[in-house]
């Protein structure tokens, strides 16, 4: 088990004849720590995947450290870290059995071969490759997806590494199977107690299986956080918008004082939403008095004021419903202010809000965070 | 799509197995001649017009070719030998050398595999007198050396085919094989190898037939009758007796032909099945 510490890693990848240097990752720097399942999450290109193959060593390091348990291994070769990896095609040997599959890291290790048996057919009953069916002399072209999956994750598994690296190990499931080897990374990583570096574009695996979200992009760090907190404190616009389905709402306005009072008021338009803002938000908003800012609000936090009891007039306002989407359990209403589009999820299974009308919606500005509209920075 | 339409479908098959049928006879025929003409006796080889069958098969043919040809096993031997140390060092270092190309990433790499490429555009001819220098001043002429030894410093057509293979070996499996402990060595040997099993044996056999019936090469190098291979020695028929004993020389180069068909026949399922099912991803 084991702490990975990574300082001010730089990724180039020298241009072609002409072309430019591009740079795949930038100044990133941040600790795993023990026993951590840390996510690496952002849209493809930004660099998490690079990332992880530099930790792995599959990827030279341009400049900055890695450090496994305190040895810098920048220049230890990949056999030689004991990280072990699980990648989106399984990469399994075509040519070797299953059991082979998971006892070769071991063979090349000169592992006893009772401890190697041992080991692979834990592995196995951990992840059901016994029952109902022994794949173990199976190849790998005579199983599902899933399985194949599975027997990757279990030559992960047997060679119990310092730290296990998976690089978008769902994306080629199926959407069901995706669910159930989620829940099963999640269920192995707590039985297993190891350090886990997971990279995935799907914002939805990185909130559900991480300790703490690594989000990046344009190959730099945006934030690092646990996953509820880049959902609720997002640390600048891009993760706003990246994190969360259907994404964050934003509008962008200006901040003004009426007496005691300190407005929000919507920008470009002749019918703004004006929002009064209260306590710590009022204060904050206060030292941007007069500038512009950006507002954001997550869809859960617009309510239909009918649903409320006492509405907060400060915070309601008017407007348009443009499409209503029933996805279930809650309803997304698709709304038009006069100069944004905005998305409410309300908790109603049935539709009821009719589209074209005009209706009122309240925010719950207890949850809204401001973002300076040049640097896209949360204030 | 031709597959849209039933009708034009079978039109179609049937074009491609008259076709196919056409090719394989107008290969099979002399094939055919050559056996045809061995069975003959010496006065229906040459007949006008031509015999298609022999009036009655000689056998006897046979043995009486191979006593004519001289020492016909030893030459055998030699063609036998020279075609193994071939097969193994042609595909043993055109692997090697085709992983480098491939699997490796080193500077220069693609500019000296094109100058590896252009040395396919140089005919045998062109270099033959100054590799004769170059092997008369090593002392090898008369010797199977020059024979050999060059087939263990891989040749650019069959490194091409073989880096072309193992760039379609995903690269997720050597990387998985480097995770799980491998160096690059074991890499090229336990995984590469025996992914890339159809190639190696196209290769062998190519080489086989290459050296089985390469007759130019023995006879620029060779010196002395005993060291003569069966390609050479069919030339015997034509020089030695003066006239051309056409029945025996037929009788003895179906001889010589036979261990080749042999072999096609023997590899043919692991080239068919080729690429397709090797089972990645």
């Amino acid at each position: 088990m084991a702490e990975i510490v990574i300082d001010n890693l730089r990724k180039v990848y020298p241009g072609a004849k002409g072309q430019p240097d591009k740079v795949a990752v930038e100044g990133a720097s941040f600790t795993i720590h023990d026993k951590e399942f840390l996510v690496l999450v952002g849209p493809s290109g930004c660099g998490k995947t690079t990332t992880l193959r530099m930790i792995a060593g599959l990827e030279d390091i341009t400049s900055g450290s890695i450090r496994l348990d305190g040895r810098l291994i920048n220049d230890v070769a990949p056999k030689d870290r004991d990280l072990a990896m699980v990648f989106q095609n399984y990469a399994l040997y075509p040519h070797m059995t299953v059991y082979r599959n998971m006892a070769y890291a071991l063979e090349l290790r000169r592992v006893p071969k009772d401890d190697i048996r041992r080991r692979v057919e834990n592995a196995a009953k951990l992840l059901g490759l016994l029952e109902p069916d022994n794949l173990l002399e199976r190849k790998p072209k005579a199983l599902s997806g899933g399985q194949r999956q599975r027997v990757a994750l279990g030559r992960a598994i047997v060679r119990e590494p310092k730290a296990f690296l998976f690089d978008e190990p769902l994306s080629n499931l199926d959407a069901k199977m995706r669910v159930e080897t989620r829940a099963e990374l999640s269920r192995l990583h707590h039985a297993l107690q190891a350090t886990m570096v997971y990279v995935t574009h799907d914002q939805v695996e990185a909130m559900t299986l991480a300790d703490r979200i690594v989000v990046m992009n344009g190959g730099r760090i945006q934030q690092i956080a646990p996953p509820l907190e880049v959902y609720h404190r997002p640390a600048n616009l891009f993760v706003a918008g990246f994190i969360g389905s259907p994404r964050m709402n934003t509008i962008t306005g200006t901040v003004t004082g009426e007496g005691d009072r300190v407005i929000f008021t919507e920008k470009g338009t002749d019918h703004p939403i004006r929002l009064a803002m209260r306590g710590d938000l009022a204060r904050l908003l206060e030292k941007h008095l007069g500038q512009e800012v950006i507002l954001g609000l997550r869809p859960e936090h617009l309510a239909d004021a009918r649903d409320l009891t006492d509405p907060d007039p400060g915070a309601t306002f008017e407007a348009r419903v443009d499409v209503v989407e029933p996805v279930g359990a809650e309803t997304w209403v698709y709304l038009r202010s006069s100069a944004h589009q905005l998305i409410a999820r309300v908790p109603h299974a049935e539709p009821r809000t009719d589209i074209g009308h005009t209706l009122h919606f309240t925010a719950d500005l207890s949850r809204a965070r401001f973002f300076h509209p040049g640097t896209g920075e949360s204030l | 799509m031709p597959d849209a339409d039933p009708i034009a479908r079978h039109r179609n098959r049937w074009f491609a197995v008259i076709l196919l049928v056409g090719f394989s006879i107008v290969f099979f025929l002399p094939f055919a001649w050559m056996v045809s003409t061995s069975l003959k006796p010496l006065n229906e080889t040459m007949s006008l017009p031509p015999r298609w069958l022999p009036s009655e098969p000689q056998w006897q043919n046979y043995p009486d070719a191979m006593r004519a040809m001289g020492p016909f096993w030893l030459y055998a031997r030699n063609s036998l030998m020279l075609a193994l140390l071939n097969v193994v060092g042609t595909v043993a270092s055109s692997a090697l050398v085709a992983y480098g190309f491939s699997r490796i990433e080193w500077r220069g790499r693609d500019s000296v595999f094109l100058l590896l490429l252009a040395t396919m555009m140089i005919p045998f001819p062109v270099v033959m007198v100054p590799v004769y220098t170059l092997f008369r001043e090593l002392g090898w002429i008369g010797t199977f050396k020059p024979l050999w030894v060059p087939a263990f410093l891989a040749g650019a057509f069959n490194v091409f085919l073989l880096r072309q293979f193992f760039l379609s070996i995903p690269k997720d499996l050597t990387e998985a094989a480097r995770m799980d402990g491998c160096g690059e060595f074991r890499i090229f040997w336990q995984i590469i190898l025996p992914l890339a099993k159809p190639a190696l044996l196209t290769v062998a056999l190519f080489q086989f037939m290459a050296t089985w019936n390469d007759f130019l090469g023995p006879l620029i190098f060779l010196v002395r009758q005993e060291q003569f291979t069966l390609a050479l020695g069919l030339q015997n028929f034509q020089s030695v007796q003066g006239g051309t004993a056409w029945h025996w020389l037929m009788a003895a180069s179906t001889l010589v032909v036979l261990p080749v068909v042999f072999l096609f026949f023997l590899t043919q399922r692991t080239f068919i099945r080729g690429i397709s099912t090797t089972g990645f991803k």
